[in-house]
């Protein structure tokens, strides 16, 4: 009922991990899956290991939203390789992040051959210089990464975008005439968060990314337009929380969709209670297959 | 109207006193009814201001009749110093408790703690505990020199209002105070000559798996708390994890059963980019 194709993979369900969530070890993988989500994404990977910010990287908001800026912590695409080498079970997704696309080559080679199901490169990440979303807003650079990417593997590869100065569309736009499978939309938006008391920005990057319920209603817009101009496989993602959050990307136009922030308020079960929940409504509704739901809402 | 329930939120809290512990170890005293609620073994998230924002064990500090929010702070690197060195009046933001406590499980009767340097922050408040619950207990404080033993008072303290059941013996590096060597050799001669049914332990991790192997041999069940590199400390993130469990969110506190299955254990922990690497360098 709930399993399906997207970009030629297979999926038991479409609820992904979202990445920049949990991770950065297989063991960890190994229990995301087994909590019941359909794939998983990494952590964005980086050519050489990253430490990111110090403390605090993260500030809960009284909304049930984050911002953060971690600022791409994470273990360099050799450590990566070797953590993950054995992974003969979780359907992983490595999210990709650089500045140019010699780092892409080098890491798309290095990773193709583990036991991973596809990429999604980081053209988004809000909060760090020279990667991410200032890399996003070139689509020059857009198309020469997702080129470089492409030729280097046989996976599906998505682009993960956000909202910056360049239009969502115009970017995705780049990307899919480059050879992109899909679009991943939204990540994070450039936020802060100030002290009353200390009168200082919490942060110690000051500037971070807002994620969960308060991102959700732009992050349906994004997959809305990009669904009705493109009509690609899209993973819908910004502040999924429940099942009713999830249909609704569906039916705007997510192939599947991503969860991350709601893990921090309802812990790892909250994929399998999405599942239920999808299930339920589709037995109500007398839908068959989960394909069903996607992009519903544009007849209307 | 902000939610002042949610303790996932940074609230600001003013600090009523510092108290000087040892040479490089202060108490930091804040008025928090959250911390007062609190369990031996929970965490506070502390944020220095401008500085860093650090994973530290709850305490509670009577000041007079009242009941107050504390942290214990060795200064080591740059936030733990600037915490070290703020003053009463100045203001910290702190978020949480987190994580799980030490049980006491229903009739315990004979219970040993094996702490070492600021590890026993939270074991000294558990040692109260079992006092109050009527279990026999034996503290094991552990530090490298008499100068740094931390909380001798407050155990003394704890003994003098329980006289009949309690025991604290000392252990130091260098032998200027107590046993000359580590808690867990101290450990194991009083492990030789009475019976426990629980093994309690906060310090290095070494020292922790020293215990978790004594407790194998003994068969006790040993309660552990871990310490990773943490940035969320609401299960999100995964810098502190440890195989598959995260210490923030399913820890810090982990029983036997499951430090069996943590490979990691005494063995590897990640860096701040989420490297493995290695308590013992591996050849």
């Amino acid at each position: 009922m709930l399993n399906l194709e997207v970009a030629g993979i297979y999926l038991r369900n479409p609820i992904i991990l979202a990445s920049g969530f949990l991770g950065i070890s297989q063991a960890i993988f190994e229990r995301i899956y087994d909590e019941g989500a359909g794939a998983v994404v990494s952590k964005s990977i980086s050519r050489y290991p990253m430490e990111g910010y110090r403390n605090p990287t993260i500030v809960v908001l009284e909304n049930k939203s984050y911002i953060n800026a971690v600022g791409l912590s994470n273990p360099g695409c050799e450590a990566f390789s070797e953590e993950i080498k054995t992974n003969d079970k979780v359907p992983l997704i490595v999210s990709l992040v650089g500045s140019d696309p010699s780092d892409f080559e080098i890491m798309t080679r290095k990773l193709d051959g583990s036991g991973i199901i596809g990429f999604e490169i980081n053209l988004s990440c809000p909060h760090v210089q020279k990667l991410g979303l200032e890399v996003g807003d070139d689509p020059q650079m857009v198309k020469s990464i997702v080129e470089t990417t492409k030729s280097n593997t046989t996976k599906p590869v998505f682009v993960k975008v956000g909202v910056g100065s360049t239009n969502i569309l115009d970017i995705s736009q780049a990307a899919l005439n480059a050879g992109a499978d899909g679009i991943t939309a939204i990540n994070t938006i450039r936020a802060m968060k100030i002290s009353i008391d200390n009168f200082n920005p919490i942060l110690s990057n000051k500037v971070g990314g807002l994620s969960g319920p308060s991102i959700k209603p732009i992050a349906i817009r994004c997959v809305y337009e990009l669904w009705k101009k493109f009509k690609v496989p899209i993973f819908g993602c910004g502040g999924v929380s429940n099942w009713e959050d999830a249909v609704e990307f569906m039916i705007a136009g997510a192939t599947s969709f991503q969860v991350g922030t709601a893990i921090g308020f309802g812990g790892m079960s909250v994929f399998n209670s999405i599942s239920n929940g999808i299930v339920k409504y589709m037995e109500r509704k007398g839908y068959q297959s989960v394909k069903e739901l996607i992009g519903r809402s544009h007849k209307y | 109207m902000v939610d002042h329930t949610n303790t996932d939120i940074i609230r600001s809290v003013q600090i009523e006193k510092v108290i000087v512990e040892t040479p490089s170890i202060r108490t930091i005293i804040f008025e928090d009814k959250y911390s007062v609620a609190s369990m031996p073994g929970q965490f506070l998230m502390v944020w220095i201001p401008e500085v860093e924002e650090l994973p530290m064990s709850v305490g509670i500090e009577n000041l007079g009749s009242h009941k107050f929010g504390a942290v214990t702070v060795r200064k080591y690197g740059p936030g733990s110093t600037a915490l070290y060195y703020k003053k009463g009046g100045e203001r910290i933001g702190i978020r949480g408790p987190y994580g799980n406590y030490f049980s006491i499980p229903k009739n315990l009767r004979n219970a040993l703690i094996i702490g070492g340097g600021t590890g026993l922050v939270p074991l000294v408040r558990l040692f109260g505990d079992l006092l109050n619950y009527h279990v026999n207990t034996t503290l094991i404080m552990g530090s490298r020199t008499k100068s740094e033993v931390l909380f001798e008072h407050k155990a003394q303290k704890i003994l003098t209002d329980n006289k009949h059941n309690g025991n604290v013996a000392f252990s130091t590096d260098d032998g200027t105070y107590g046993d000359k060597g580590s808690t867990v050799d101290l450990a194991e001669s009083i492990l030789l000559s009475k019976k426990f049914e629980m093994l309690y332990t906060c310090g290095p991790e070494l020292m922790m798996k020293g215990v978790q192997k004594l407790g194998e041999r003994f068969s006790i069940p040993v309660e552990a708390s871990l310490e990773r590199y943490m940035k969320c400390a609401i299960g999100i993130c995964g810098s502190c994890c440890i195989n598959d469990r995260l210490v923030c969110h399913d820890g810090t506190i982990f029983d036997s059963n499951r430090l069996r299955q943590l490979t990691e254990f005494g063995v590897s922990y990640r860096d701040k980019s989420g490297r493995l690497s290695y308590f013992i360098p591996q050849r």
